[in-house]
Formats: structure tokens, sequence, C-alpha cells
């Protein structure tokens, strides 16, 4: 958890950090090229305006006031204008000083209308030049008017009007290669659009969006429209003229590929944090499962040197004690021996039964000592771990003979079964006998009185012999079978049990290179057997 | 058989003595000691056929008493006896002796009766 706390929060941190960076970089940048982009255009609308103005502005230098009235000197003005201007030029007509349009050359009939209510009139009048909003007018056509004030001769003043289609406007603008879904068009100071746009309506339609406030820079501005999308918006004044040039994208069209990065670098601390918390987990997994190992093993192999200790200390206290005995057993069995020699050489006593019969049974008494210290000494001889040829027959005749007396008691019957193929083991005799004497004592404690226990032993292939013993005993529960083998496990915990026998029995079985296995139930008996090598692998070495 | 004549050797008098009279009951001359020092001075006119050894004597081993005797007497063959204390015992004696001169206390005395024979024959 806290491993995971440290390698996760300073990536998840610099990830966000990198986001948000990105994305101010990425908001900067498009904010820059709007800027950009709305002076470069600003400078083309300007420059269109300002040329035709001038060239307005040289033909009323140029011309006289009656030259300008001689319909056909007008005529070729406009032609050389819109053969030098290209599109844009219209028409173009002569009002004189009191709104009277006096000479008009183009495709409507407008010679003869009377300007002089109107508003950029008064406004030539007053400043020499005007370049109106873009408006339907008589001829119910969208277009704009420039118009320079002009003196004649005479000194009255008069005005050269030439009314201008937006087409080029709208070229202009339409032309502007845009990132997201950007939209290029010009409004007046009301919001009137003058120009069609792709996005916001047509020439004349009112702009949904708020008129920016004056600035004589170009500014670019966040906004929200109606239907709650982001927009940036970037707008300039256009001096001398009732133009603000607009240009407007929709911020998440213009962060479309900063969003395809981002999802990277979204997919990129995905895959990292699962990577990372995969390789965490896994090792420690992995850590605490070989600890847990160590552990088991370390307890296990403490219990079988506990186990191997106090079995060596039990072996050196049963030698002592058969050894000792032993001599004395020895003086007995020679000093009876004697008795009887005496009697049957002597001739004295031989014919009496009783002596004899007395005699024979302290020698008998005598023998059967001697079995029990002989046997005890093997059993401590064999504690010491040696590899030796073993008959499995003699072997497990030697251990029940430990059991022969408490089977007599309880009358238990056991029944044993060699087969006649098995050869000569060679292992370690006293960890088979050890084996053995576990798991029979094991079924002497689960059989009851005038129970049953078998003892097969068979050949198994050319290299293994196995022996099972079977009783008809309590039997082991399945949720139990699974962890006999568990040190300190038991059922019998009550009764003495330490659960140390199957545990140290298993660890016995795999040292001579053996398997062992169990099969019971619960009030089904239970039967073990042990396959094991006829040559055990430390022979081999 | 009748006239061969056995040294028995081990610490406990009880035991070599009578068994010393057992043999003798049974036409064997045996004499019997119960010390290396008193085993090693009576073989001095080496006058014996077998020595029956106990493993395990005070002050000296077994083994190490037969080598000297061996060297004092040579045709003097080993029968060994023993209370089969420890592996290291076990393994000594039928080392020396072969599993078949070895015997275990408290042991028949027919058995070694009829061991010396075996020996004798060799």
């Amino acid at each position: 958890m806290l491993t995971g706390g440290v390698s996760l929060v300073p990536l998840i941190f610099i990830t966000g950090l990198n986001y948000e960076a990105m994305r101010h970089a990425i908001e900067s940048e498009i904010i820059f090229r709007t800027t950009r982009v709305v002076s470069n255009t600003r400078r083309a609308v300007s420059f269109f305006l300002t040329e035709r103005k001038s060239a307005m502005d040289f033909i009323v230098h140029d011309n006289s006031f009656e030259g300008l009235n001689n319909k056909e000197r007008l005529s070729g003005i406009l032609e050389n204008l819109k053969r030098s201007f290209g599109g844009g030029f219209v028409d173009i007509g002569v009002v004189d000083a009191s709104g009277y349009q006096k000479n008009y050359v183009g495709p409507y009939r407008l010679e003869g209308k009377d300007y002089s209510g109107q508003e950029w009139f008064k406004q030539v009048l007053e400043s020499g030049m005007h370049i109106s909003d873009v408006f339907l007018g008589y001829r119910k056509v969208p277009h704009l008017v420039v118009a320079v004030k002009g003196t004649s001769e005479k000194g009255a003043s008069y005005v050269l009007r030439a009314s201008l289609s937006i087409a080029p406007f709208e070229n202009l603008l339409s032309n502007l290669k845009l990132a997201g879904m950007g939209d290029a068009f010009m409004i007046n100071h009301e919001g009137i659009l003058q120009t069609s746009s792709r996005y916001h309506g047509g020439v004349l339609e009112k702009l949904s969006l708020p008129v920016p406030g004056e600035s004589p820079e170009t500014e670019v501005l966040e906004e929200r429209n109606a239907s709650g999308e982001d927009l940036f918006i970037g707008y300039r004044y256009i001096d001398d003229t009732p133009f603000i040039l607009m240009i407007v994208k929709k911020k998440n069209e213009c962060m479309k590929p900063w969003f395809r990065t981002g999802l990277k670098l979204i997919a990129f601390l995905l895959i990292s944090i699962t990577v990372i918390l995969t390789v965490i987990l896994g090792t420690a997994t992995y850590m605490v499962k070989k600890i847990q190992i160590a552990d088991e093993k370390r307890s296990a192999s403490l219990h079988q040197v506990e186990y191997a200790n106090k079995m060596a200390s039990i072996g050196r206290l049963a030698a002592s004690v058969a050894h000792e005995i032993n001599n004395p057993l020895a003086i007995i069995n020679e000093k009876g021996g004697l008795i009887k020699d005496l009697f049957t050489f002597g001739g004295v006593y031989p014919q009496d039964a009783r002596l004899m019969g007395l005699v024979d049974s302290i020698l008998a008494s005598v023998k059967r000592a001697g079995t029990i210290t002989r046997r005890l000494l093997n059993f401590s001889r064999n504690l010491q771990a040696s590899i030796e040829p073993v008959q499995l027959k003699e072997a497990i005749l030697e251990v029940l003979g430990f059991m022969g007396k408490e089977a007599e008691l309880r009358t238990i019957e056991i029944n044993m079964d060699v087969a006649e193929d098995i050869p000569i083991l060679e292992t370690d005799r006293g960890k088979l006998q050890q084996i053995l004497l576990n798991i029979i004592n094991n079924a002497f404690a689960a059989v009851d009185d005038g129970g049953h226990i078998a003892v097969r032993a068979d050949r198994k292939g050319r290299d293994h012999v196995s022996v099972s013993i079977a009783d008809d005993g309590c039997g082991i529960a399945k949720e139990d079978l699974k962890r006999i083998y568990e040190p300190f496990f038991s059922t019998k915990k009550g009764q003495g049990g330490t659960g140390l026998g199957l545990s140290i029995t298993y660890g016995l079985v795999q040292e001579i290179g053996g398997t062992i296995h169990v099969e019971s139930g619960l009030g089904k008996g239970s039967r073990f057997t042990i396959v094991i090598p006829v040559r055990s692998e430390k022979t081999r070495k | 058989m009748k006239n061969m004549k056995v040294l028995l050797v081990d610490d406990e008098e009880e035991l070599v003595s009578t068994m010393a009279e057992r043999l003798s009951m049974r036409g064997i001359d045996a004499d019997w000691s119960t010390s290396a020092e008193d085993a090693l001075r009576r073989l001095e006119t080496c006058r014996y056929d077998i020595a029956v050894l106990d493993v395990k004597i005070p002050r000296m081993n077994g083994i190490e008493l037969k080598k000297r005797m061996e060297r004092k007497c040579s045709r003097t063959k080993f029968i060994f006896l023993t209370g089969h204390g420890s592996e290291r015992d076990f393994r000594v004696g039928s080392l020396e002796a072969g599993p078949e001169f070895y015997l275990v206390k408290p042991a028949n005395i027919e058995e070694l009766i009829e061991k010396m024979g075996q020996l004798m024959e060799r």
C-alpha cells in the first residue's frame, strides 16, 4: 500500500503537471496564432479600403467638377477603377452640395437621387471622407459606400461616391484557412454582420455574440456562446471604418490535437499505474510467499531437529540402560545355565521335572529380557543416519514387535502381507522404521479395541516398493486431510498429541527419497501408503 | 575340540568364571581373566587356541587387546562378545571378527561352543 502510494503519487503529480502545462502551452499557442491571423487579416482589409479611398481621393483632385459631371468621363473612370482594382467597384456617382446626385454611372438607375437627409452625406461634408456600414439601400443588395469630398473651381463642395460590393471582403475572409471550425467575418459597432459568416449568420443579421469592447490592439477573448460552447474570439477594430474584424474559433475543435495527446498521456498514466501495481503486487506476493515458505521450512526443520535430538537422547539413554542391564542378564544367564548344567552333568536332579522347569523358566525370561535390550539397542543404533541393506519384512516385524504388547492387550488384529519379490532395500533403516512406527502408532490411536490393522508391502516397478498401512479406525475428516502433514496440526491435542508425528514422518519420507499419501474419510478408516526407492538417493552419490 | 584351550576375558568375574566352569563341564579347558594385563600375562606361554574377548574392557578395548595378543601368540584365534552397547562397538566388533564370530550378550553357551568349533576347523 505504502510502496504503491510512494511510487504512484509522484507519477500522477508529474503527469498532472505535464498535462496542465501542455494544455496551457497549447492554449497560448492558439491565442497567439489567432492574434496573428487577426492582425494580418486586419492589415489586408485596411489596405483594401485605404487603397480604394485613396484612389477616390486622387480622382477628386485629378478631375474638375465639370469633368466628373461628364457622363462619358465618369464612365471611363469607373472602367479604369474596375480594371485597376479588380472587383469591388460597382458604380460611381457625383453628388452636389445639396445632396442631389448629379451624375451616376452603374447598373442601377440612381441618377437624381436625393441623399441630403442621409447620415453618411452629412459626415462626408464634415470630415472629408466616409466609409459606410454595409447596407441594402435603394438597390436592395448589400454593399458599402466610400465617399470623398471634393471642391469645385467655384468653391462649392461636392461628393464623389462609389459603392463597393462586399464580395472582395467575403473572398478575403473565406479564403482564410482557420483551424478549429474557425469563422472570420466583420461586424459593425452595433453587432450587425457585415459579411456572411459560416456559423454565425448571414449578412446584415445580428450577431449572437456580444460586441467586444473597443481596443486599439488586436485582442483575443474566451467566451461561451448560447449553446454552452467555449470560443476563442479574436477581434480588431479597423481604424476610420465602422468595421470590427472577428475571428471565432471553437475551443474544443482547437484543442482536439491536444485532447489526442492528453488521451495518450492518460493512457500512458493508466498503463504505468497498472504495470506498477501489478509489479508491486506480484513482487509483494512473491516475497510474502517466499518468506512464508522459508518460515514453514525453518519451523519444520526446527521441529525435526528437536525431534531428532529428543530421539537421540532417548536412544542414548536406552543404549546405556540396555548395556547396563545386559551384563547382569548375561550373568543370570550363565548362572542359570550352570545350575542346569550341574543338574544335568551331576545327575542329581535331572529327574526333578519341577526344578528343571524352574531353571528353564529363568533362562527363558533371560532370553526374553535379552530380546528387549537388543531391540532397544537396535533402536538407538538406527537413529544414526546410515544407509545399509534392509530386509523390509524384518524391519516391519521389528516395528510391529514394539507394538505387540499393546496389540495383545487391546486385542487388535494385525495382518502383515509382504510380497515375495521385494528386493533388499538400500536405505536408512532407522528412518524407515521410524516412519513405519509413526504411522502404525497413529493407526493404533485411531482404532477401537478389537480393531484391525493391515500392513501390506508390494513391489512398484523396478525401482520402488510401496508399504501401505490400513486401519478400520475413526478416519480423518475431509477438511483435515490437507492439513495432517502440517506441524502442530493435531486432532488429539487434548490427549497429548503434539501434532508433530506426521509432519516428521513426511520429512523423513522425503529424506529417504519417497512419497507419502493417504486415503481416508470420517468413519471409513485410513490407508497411508508410502512409496520408497529401492536404492536411496544417498547411496547413488 | 576336547583338547582345545580357551581364554575368556571380561571385566565381570561372575560371568567369565561361570562360563569357564560350564565350558569345563563340556570338556573344554577354559581359563578366565578380568583385565587386559592379566590376559596378556597368561598368554606368555602361548597355550590358548581361542580367546573370547569382550569388546569393552577397562583401560583397553577388545580390539587393542586382540592386536597385542596376536603379536605375542599368532596361533590364537578370537571370538568377540559384547553388550552391543553402541553402533561403534557393533561395527568394530563385526569388522574385526566378522559377523559369524561375534556374539551378543547374553550369549548361549551352546552357540559359543559351536562358533569355537567352526573357528578351529578353519
